[in-house]
């Protein structure tokens, strides 16, 4: 199966006055096409930095990143730009929605600073906010909606036009359970349309909805499971209580 | 799980026989408590010896055998309904054991049976999630693999304190002085 992100003896290195702080330590990690990977990890364990730098947010100090098979070692600043607005989608639990631009100018947005028409990239958003049931909603602004709506929104932004990767830290941290829930299918079924999704949570009932999920301490990918199970083996094991 | 009171809840709706029993608990369940026929005859006898409900006295045993429930009955079901499950006391969970026990073997790193342990609550998770996102509209089988995520969303939430707790200690060792025996006690927890 093809690999969309790919990362290869990934570090990350800060400094701080005379210390050297290590954020990721030889990070090897691959996210193929259809699939969802969720990393989990406590506060400071370097996931969110990880995050950023399949993003293309943040340069690593070593190792090669790549996405959609494009290396971002020796990229222009504009061509990573270009990147990012092309193939990369970002969902973060504050929503990140221009408060002044209404659900659909929120969406279209990407597609416009990438050269679009105004009236293709509107078409293009409203499409997407119809897949997630927000058809009805496109004319609001940011502080009509309801928390819920409002990622769900962030969704459409983030998987609108020809997005490859979809990269999402705490997506459900400012939801309530049930609203939880409904934004991870929203993810999976992108996942399942064809997009690779990295999700990092410390979240263990948001990290189960992926397909595998790895463990990362201090800078180190130190565990993961296997390949997401059936349930089956539930149903025929479980005995009366 | 109560089969008893299940049984009750099943026949507060109107007389029932002993298979549209079984058939309903299960449906109701979402399937997750599987139960056999023998539990359910065994419940239903027992039921009818404390007066909880009645059964067609002419009707041979079996599966066309109906039952209603007593006035008696519908009054402990209500009881049942209100009364709390005895949570004060803490179970002995094996999990809590090997980690209190793994702190102090030298050649054993804590953290290490941490992560076995978390990596295998987060794989069974994900069969649960699997089978909630298969469930469709079918809110018995929601309800039931939620209360499954949560408790074991509870684990794994210990678990993280835990190697939280055991990092920090293992940085800055706190002065040696243990709780007073009685709280140990009253907590559940033995040195």
């Amino acid at each position: 199966m093809t690999s969309v992100l790919e990362l290869r003896q990934v570090s990350k290195t800060y400094r701080d006055g005379a210390d050297e702080v290590h954020a990721l330590r030889e990070v090897d990690l691959s996210v193929e096409a259809g699939k969802m990977v969720a990393v989990m990890g406590p506060s400071g364990s370097g996931k969110s930095t990880l995050l950023t730098i399949a993003g293309a947010l943040e340069t690593p100090t070593a190792g090669e990143v790549s996405v959609a098979g494009l290396a971002f070692a020796g990229m222009s600043r504009e061509d990573r730009s270009r990147l990012r607005r092309r193939a990369i989608g970002y969902v973060f639990q504050d929503f990140n929605l221009l408060p002044g631009l209404t659900a659909a100018e929120n969406v279209a947005l990407p597609l416009e600073l990438d050269g679009r028409s105004r009236r293709k990239a509107g078409a293009a958003a409203l499409d997407a906010l119809r897949q997630l049931d927000l058809g009805d909603r496109a004319d609001r602004f940011p502080d009509q909606l309801s928390g819920g709506e409002r990622q769900r929104v962030a969704i459409a932004r983030a998987v609108v036009g020809d997005r490859r990767l979809l990269l999402a830290d705490e997506p459900t941290g400012a939801l309530d359970s049930t609203n939880g829930e409904a934004v991870m299918r929203l993810l999976l079924d992108s996942c399942r349309r064809g997009l690779a999704a990295m999700v990092v949570t410390h979240d263990a009932q948001l990290a189960s909805w992926a397909d595998r999920v790895v463990f990362i301490r201090d800078g180190r990918i130190v565990d993961g499971t296997a390949a997401r199970p059936g349930p089956d083996s539930l149903l025929t094991e479980q005995p009366a209580r | 799980m109560s089969i008893r009171h299940a049984l009750l809840a099943l026949l507060s709706e109107g007389p029932k026989y002993g298979l549209q029993l079984r058939e309903e608990f299960e449906a109701r369940t979402g399937e997750v408590w599987p139960l056999n026929v023998g539990q359910v005859y065994q419940t239903l006898q027992r039921l009818e010896r404390d007066g909880l409900v009645e059964s067609d006295d002419d009707a041979e045993p079996g599966p066309q055998k109906g039952f209603r429930i007593t006035t008696t009955g519908a009054g402990e079901l209500t009881g049942w309904l209100h009364t709390p499950p005895d949570l004060a006391s803490p179970p002995r969970d094996e999990l809590v054991i090997k980690i209190l026990v793994a702190v102090h073997l030298p050649d054993v790193d804590v953290h290490d049976v941490v992560q076995t342990h978390r990596r295998y609550v987060v794989e069974l998770m994900q069969q649960w999630t699997r089978l909630k996102e298969e469930a469709g509209n079918d809110l018995a089988l929601t309800l039931a693999v939620d209360a499954e995520l949560f408790r074991l969303d509870s684990v794994v939430r210990w678990l993280d304190t835990a190697d939280g707790r055991l990092k920090r200690a293992a940085l800055a060792p706190p002065p040696s002085s243990p709780a007073t025996p009685q709280i140990r006690r009253r907590s559940g927890v033995r040195r």
